[in-house]
């Protein structure tokens, strides 16, 4: 019994072991094919809000965004407060990354590790500074085309696309390793 | 006749409900999907860095981890016929192939945006919900990223 509450307070104030925070990832896919035959994914959520605020008479975005869509924005209003809730429990995110990661972070000029992102950059204050702009404002931009135009993100290609076999899926993830080394192993160099 | 009737009017009554229901369902979700992302801290730059330079096996772990029960729920629900809770069949639509040209171009785009903002959409979502206010900003350039293609779908080659 003492074991089990151990467990659970470990569970709640997180962060939880790889083999606990995968499947649960995993089982999103069943969860919302069950309730309603929806495909697990994220992205499809920036196309739902343009066609819902500024269509500007594009064919992209002339659909019905109600039926389509309404169950996608319900998810990731979901999320949004999901991250508030997780965030008042439990310990203050401190990520215990790998030392190597550290040095090489330490190296580039990041000293600050506590927190989920490095807080000299993603603050207000950095937002009109090289490394703050092309982090929040290009990354964020690049992340909403690159997407729309692949078709999906992380969750629709990474975890459903590749958990039905999906051939297309397995190219678009090749693409988002190739893009993530290029912008790790050239451009931060050269930003930060 | 007159039970006919009575069937005929809560007919869409009822799927007015299941629709309803189902959106809560749909937020809950969404509330377990933001916390999973925290506690698992896939939402985390530092973590997305230390993927890309393969310097843990975590991420990986994750991803993997996450695929195999996704994969195989995914085929259980195909092999058994199984339905949705309001009945309806389920099916998992093939994604069209083409060219290919928007997957392979379409993901390098979004993959320089992952590693640059350290987060893909979902954790861009729950980052604005941890406080991470700034990440407002990386939201709203996204929706302007994602409009930017819907513009420029007719030239762009798929």
């Amino acid at each position: 019994m003492d074991k089990l509450a151990v467990s659970m307070a470990a569970f709640v104030s997180g962060p939880w072991p790889w083999y606990v925070a995968g499947p649960v990832i995993g089982l999103f896919v069943p969860a919302l094919l069950i309730v309603g035959d929806k495909l697990f994914g994220v992205s499809s959520s920036l196309r739902h809000m343009c066609s819902a605020v500024f269509p500007a008479k594009l064919d992209y975005f002339r659909y019905d965004w109600k039926r389509t869509g309404l169950w996608n924005l319900f998810f990731v209003a979901g999320i949004l407060v999901g991250g508030f809730l997780a965030s008042h429990w439990g310990n203050p995110p401190n990520i215990a990354i790998s030392e190597p990661t550290r040095l090489a972070l330490t190296k580039l000029g990041i000293h600050d590790f506590s927190g989920l992102a490095p807080r000299q950059i993603f603050a207000w204050s950095a937002l009109l500074t090289l490394k703050g702009f092309v982090s929040v404002v290009v990354g964020g931009f690049l992340v909403g085309f690159g997407t729309a135009y692949a078709g999906g993100c992380t969750s629709g290609h990474a975890i459903s696309g590749l958990a039905d076999l999906q051939l297309p899926s397995l190219i678009a993830v090749l693409g988002f390793f190739a893009g993530g080394l290029i912008a790790t192993f050239f451009i931060l160099p050269l930003l930060f | 006749m007159a039970t006919e009737l009575t069937t005929h009017q809560q007919a869409p009554d009822q799927a007015r409900g299941h629709a309803r229901i189902a959106l809560l369902a749909y937020f809950l979700l969404g509330i377990c999907f933001g916390i999973t992302l925290t506690k698992s801290e896939v939402l985390s730059w530092f973590r997305i860095q230390e993927m890309f330079r393969f310097q843990s096996p975590r991420m990986y772990e994750i991803i993997a981890s996450a695929v195999l029960v996704a994969a195989a729920s995914a085929a259980f629900i195909k092999k058994i016929g199984l339905k949705t809770i309001s009945g309806v069949p389920i099916t998992i639509p093939p994604k069209t192939l083409g060219h290919g040209v928007r997957y392979a171009v379409g993901g390098t785009i979004f993959g320089l945006g992952w590693a640059l903002t350290g987060a893909c959409p979902g954790p861009l979502f729950a980052l604005a919900g941890n406080g991470v206010t700034v990440i407002i900003v990386a939201i709203a350039s996204a929706l302007a990223g994602t409009w930017t293609y819907g513009w420029l779908r007719p030239k762009l080659p798929h």
